[in-house]
């Protein structure tokens, strides 16, 4: 499969894919593992002009603690999170959840920084980074600012960045219980519904994906809930536009996310 | 635009100049003419172009040429020694492994990265582990036999 052509620059920093993505605008696209931009690129359903690889900037793909944050690089891959003993000790969940995406292949070269920005609909880590109060650090020319996860993810592949802003790590705040599960579409291992319980000092909070355009906390799940989680599960689509497509009918999602969110609330219990 | 590479695939070092559109697949096969890497989907579904890149198991239909420049390459040409199959590729011979054998190097270059992670997993963490590659003989179960052989005599 012959791509449509474009040039090709490696960034040495962040800053130098900055300036790139300012001189080229609308034309220019980051490439970080590629997994979901390349086949995109082959299909031509994406066809930019320049690519900016990130993939070997330096500094992107570290993990640390920072106070009550795990701080994840844009550029760790998912197998790097799904591993890692820092996760792993500070938001497990979120460590369970990259063992989930994919395939091993797919876990080797997918980044979580990637997984963000392309706000696929299906996509996992969303259901966790919005159940878990994360904060996404973001970079452009006029310097840096942070995203709650809240106001992240807009819609079908559409997120609160700018055409020429990146995103330089995800900030996660420690929690002691947490689970995310998922219906998986089995060919792709994308969730067709998946769902992130985790637990905080005001109760339960939970991150929905694969249900409606973009992820998104279910809020009334999370006020109605009180130890039933039957009851407080009825909640999961409230206000929700749920999605339709070939895999499951918008009647079928809904009965998942409810089912789903019910199991979540029970696991964590 | 050419652009140089300088890639190590199999212990030899190339300098290569591809365009930038030219997937890592097709510069194994079409450039270094490695054919032993095949592309079956070329989007990254199907597996059988799995190569080792720095350590890892990775689908080299879904990279491009130029991101590789300055790794470490493994095709399943690589991992014979000294004229001496792999044990995964012994173990696929004795136990039918193959049938076509369209999806073998794939199969084999992701059970390598299974096993060196997890040396002696059960069947349901090969077949787990084997969810980016498909067989279109469907042949699982002997591939997944030949893995369990190949860790049993590790
Ligand atoms: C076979 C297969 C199965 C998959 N299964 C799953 C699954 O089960 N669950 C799941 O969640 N995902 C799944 N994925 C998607 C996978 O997780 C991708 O790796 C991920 O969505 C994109 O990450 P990437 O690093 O490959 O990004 P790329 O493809 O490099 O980039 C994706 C997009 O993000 C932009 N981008 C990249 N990095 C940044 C940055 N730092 N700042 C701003 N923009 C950036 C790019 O410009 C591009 O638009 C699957 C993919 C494949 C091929
Ligand atoms: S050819 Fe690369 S995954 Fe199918
Ligand atoms: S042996 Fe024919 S595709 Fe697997």
């Amino acid at each position: 499969m012959i791509p449509a052509k474009f040039e090709y620059i490696k960034a040495s920093s962040v800053s130098e894919a900055l300036s790139l993505l300012n001189k080229h605008g609308d034309e220019a696209q980051l490439l970080s593992g590629g997994h979901s931009l390349i086949p995109a690129i082959k299909l031509r359903l994406n066809q930019p002009k320049m690519v900016v690889d990130i993939g070997k900037i330096p500094g992107l793909d570290n993990i640390s603690e920072e106070g009550n944050n795990i701080v994840i690089g844009a550029n760790c891959t998912h197998h790097q999170i799904a591993t890692s003993s820092v996760v792993q000790g500070g938001v497990n969940v979120l460590a369970q959840t990259a063992k989930e995406i994919g395939d091993i292949q797919v876990r080797n070269k997918g980044t979580i920084g990637g997984s963000l920005a392309h706000a696929d609909p299906a996509a996992d880590y969303p259901a966790v980074i919005l159940a878990s109060g994360a904060k996404i650090e973001v970079e452009g020319s006029g310097g840096k600012r942070t995203i709650d996860a809240t106001d992240f993810f807009m819609g079908i592949f559409e997120t609160a960045l700018e055409d020429n802003e990146m995103i330089i790590a995800i900030h996660i705040p420690k929690s002691s219980g947490g689970v995310y599960l998922k219906f998986s579409q089995p060919a792709s291992r994308f969730a067709v519904v998946g769902c992130a319980a985790i637990k905080n000092d005001n109760g339960v909070s939970i991150g929905l994906t694969g249900v409606a355009d973009c992820a998104y906390r279910a809020s009334a799940v999370e006020s109605a809930y009180n130890g039933d989680a039957k009851a407080a599960a009825a909640h999961a689509v409230d206000g929700i536009e749920v999605m339709s497509d070939n895999f499951a009918s918008s009647e079928y999602r809904a009965h998942l996310a409810k089912v789903y969110t019910e199991r979540a609330l029970n696991a964590l219990a | 635009m050419l652009m140089k590479i300088n890639v190590k695939v199999n212990g030899k070092d190339y300098t290569s100049e591809v365009t930038p559109m030219m997937s890592l697949a097709a510069y194994l096969r079409e450039v270094l003419l490695l054919t032993g890497t095949h592309i079956g989907c070329d989007t990254s579904s199907c597996g059988a172009c799995t190569i080792k890149m720095d350590g890892k198991a990775v689908k080299s239909c879904t990279i491009l040429a130029v991101q590789a420049d300055g790794s470490d390459i493994t095709t399943i040409e690589g991992l014979s020694q000294n004229g001496k199959m792999h044990p995964l590729q012994s173990s696929f011979k004795e136990n039918h492994g193959l049938q076509c054998g369209f999806c073998t190097p794939g199969m084999i270059m992701t059970a390598e990265n299974l096993l060196s992670e997890n040396p002696h997993p059960t069947e349901e963490e090969i077949r787990h582990g084997l969810e980016g590659n498909f067989c279109r003989c469907t042949g699982y179960h002997n591939i997944v036999k030949s893995i369990q052989h190949a860790a049993e005599s590790n």
